[in-house]
């Protein structure tokens, strides 16, 4: 087996928090964002990150790549811990490690033109190259992603929400990066367009053999792009497996709640019974329940539960559970 | 019995760059304690379709048409005329629950002000009724939480409060517009629930707008996928889905990315959605369509009915299969 080409261990994020009737000498209270995240991805793969909004996802892909400080942890990319790296070399890795946006027009600059917004990272991380060179190679880069290299000259709001992810991802792709993390890149876009920016990722992949880094809310697009699939509740990891074992036989009451909340589109389906989510609010992250965080949640909650935290059991062929009862819980649709 | 009845609608906006047709001749039925899906991507003029229905077009769109509620006309309905239907009769939830509810008000004062103006309640009565349905919107601890603000609740408990508010009249009619389109996935199907087992206890017929198939397919028996400002495909879900005859909506159903079915690639619908300053000559979906051929950029097709449905497609069967 190979080595993994981006590696985190244990990485946790905290956030410092004002109370609101704070008082300057009042201290700050802690908001755990992220609390041990660990997980491998392998060259030429995709991890998908799922969890509902507030579960810490994005911070997560922010963390690793210092977008926002980790209080403490590893992220290994090939062979060095990114967050012991100087401003200086961590600006180098940057253009092996790219990110695509959430929203697609907030990403872009409304007042540069497209082809100066999509430039702009080679005149960064190349200053060696000759404008006519960085000129080609935005433009070979626009058509890669399905954008006409005479639009060169247009402003981001002249085109489209599928159009402006596209631009988004020229922007990312134009380094050559080995790694993209794509932050809910497609939960903007209507579906006919979400398929078509899916379909462009996975042939960019294949054809550069990039590494994805894909963080969505919608599970069904995740099971698409993604190699493996991590679950992530309150800033916890739950389950880590591959994503045709995850969809399979979910093992954590909560993937499975999740997954069973997916519509399905067909008229005549039934859903199955499962153990719905006993409580509706997610619990605070400032002050997040004692042992298992989503026992104030589940349906199978036991006393052991509200102890201890959850060690995080490996079931074979690295399908990853951190529950007490995985044993036990009834697996989906039997 | 048919309580709604759209007959030719059109709506267009005048703006400074020129007239926008977002709606284009569209006919539908509602029958009482019935729901309808109204299907389409972005720009495709759902949302126009219903606020034209509920009065609340922009100052420069104008409405022509017929919509006919419980056997009155409401379409251009003065702003007093309307006030008496608008919460008697039909009532409607926006998408995102933050923006729909005042927050400079308690919740108690935003849900009583509609009993109070429209009921002639008692301040006291119009309290009791607000809790009471609170709790039916399933709101744990009612009595307390109707003196909160909306910012002390969470997305999914605004989101109820703002059913709960719609449903304060008990109306005929629901509109529904992408209610669950800001939620999480959990609290969506919790949304979607309520609404069903709500609209079933209160014979209440719904208009649901959304761009989720999935949500379509589990809650409404009938089904209008719009483009362009057009209705593609008319008929019940079950035979849209099943069999969809257009190529839009069979564009649709293959691009969602299924969980129940195993599939490496997506089917995407080339190209992009039309700009309806400068909509496409003929059927609007043409430039985008794989089966479209010259007649179909000069001729647009009207809703024609097609065996179990109405669709507006120049192609028959045969040239689609």
């Amino acid at each position: 087996m190979t080595d993994p080409i981006l590696s985190a261990r244990d990485v946790r994020v905290t956030f410092d928090i004002r109370p609101r009737s704070a008082m300057p000498w009042t201290p700050s209270q802690k908001l755990k964002a992220v609390s041990g995240v660990s997980f491998d991805l392998m060259a030429g793969q995709t991890l998908g990150i799922v969890g509902e909004s507030g579960c810490g996802k994005s911070t997560l892909a922010r963390a690793l790549i210092r977008l926002v400080p980790a209080e403490s942890g590893q992220v290994v990319w090939m062979g060095q811990n990114l967050l012991d790296l100087s401003t200086s070399d961590m600006r180098r890795v940057r253009s092996d490690i790219q990110m695509i946006f959430q929203d697609p027009l907030a990403s872009l600059n409304p007042r540069m033109t497209i082809g100066q917004i999509v430039e702009e990272p080679l005149i960064t991380h190349h200053p060696e190259m000759s404008k006519p060179d960085r000129v080609a190679r935005v433009r070979e880069t626009l058509d890669r992603v399905g954008i006409l290299p005479n639009m060169i000259n247009r402003y981001p709001h002249e085109f489209s929400g599928g159009q402006c992810q596209r631009i988004g991802i020229a922007r990312a792709l134009i380094l050559k990066p080995k790694l993209i993390i794509c932050d809910e890149p497609v939960s903007a876009l209507d579906v006919s367009i979400q398929a078509q920016v899916v379909n462009l990722l996975k042939e960019l992949q294949a054809e550069m053999g990039l590494s994805l880094i894909f963080i969505a809310h919608d599970l069904s697009i995740v099971k698409h792009i993604s190699d493996h699939v991590m679950v992530l509740y309150l800033g916890n990891m739950v389950e880590l497996s591959s994503s045709a074992d995850l969809y399979a036989t979910p093992r954590h009451p909560y993937t499975q709640t999740l997954i069973s909340s997916v519509p399905v589109a067909d008229p005549r389906y039934v859903k199955p019974e499962v153990d719905k989510i006993v409580n509706n609010d997610l619990p605070s992250p400032i002050n997040p329940p004692s042992g298992c965080v989503f026992r104030t949640r589940c349906a199978h909650a036991t006393d052991l539960c509200s102890q201890t935290k959850p060690p995080v059991d490996d079931l074979g062929q690295g399908h990853l559970v951190a529950c007490h009862h995985w044993k036990t819980v009834p697996s989906l649709g039997s | 019995m048919t309580l709604l009845s759209v007959e030719n609608l059109t709506v267009r906006f005048e703006t400074p760059d020129g007239t926008v047709n977002a709606v284009n001749d569209l006919n539908f039925t509602l029958d009482r304690g019935q729901s309808l899906a109204i299907v389409g991507e972005s720009g495709s003029g759902k949302s126009q379709t219903v606020f034209s229905i509920m009065g609340l077009l922009a100052a420069n769109g104008r409405a022509t048409g017929r919509a006919v509620l419980d056997g009155q006309d409401i379409l251009n309905l003065p702003p007093r005329a309307l006030n008496k239907i608008r919460p008697e009769k039909m009532a409607m939830v926006f998408q995102d629950p933050m923006t729909s509810l005042n927050p400079y008000m308690r919740l108690s004062d935003q849900l009583c002000e509609v009993l109070i103006h429209h009921r002639g309640m008692s301040k006291r009565d119009a309290l009791a009724a607000a809790v009471r349905m609170l709790d039916a919107v399933r709101i744990p601890e009612a009595k307390t939480r109707v003196h909160m603000y909306p910012h002390e609740l969470s997305g999914g408990m605004r989101q109820r409060v703002v059913i709960a508010m719609a449903l304060l009249c008990e109306p005929d009619l629901l509109i529904a517009d992408e209610p669950t389109t800001a939620l999480d996935v959990t609290v969506q199907e919790q949304i979607m629930d309520l609404l069903a087992s709500l609209q079933r206890d209160l014979d209440m017929a719904m208009i649901l707008i959304t761009h989720d198939l999935g949500v379509v397919a589990s809650s409404c028996r009938d089904m209008l996928v719009m483009y362009g400002g057009q209705v593609m495909e008319y008929g019940k879900t079950i035979d849209l889905f099943e069999a969809p005859s257009h190529p839009y909506t069979r564009g649709l159903l293959s691009a969602i990315p299924r969980l129940d079915q195993q599939s490496d690639s997506l089917v995407a619908i080339p190209g992009n959605p039309p700009n309806m300053m400068a909509p496409p000559s003929g059927c609007p979906f043409h430039p985008r369509c794989s089966f479209a051929d010259a007649g179909c950029s000069t001729h647009n097709p009207s809703l024609a009915p097609y065996q179990d449905r109405q669709r507006a497609c120049l192609k028959s069967a045969e040239e689609l299969s």
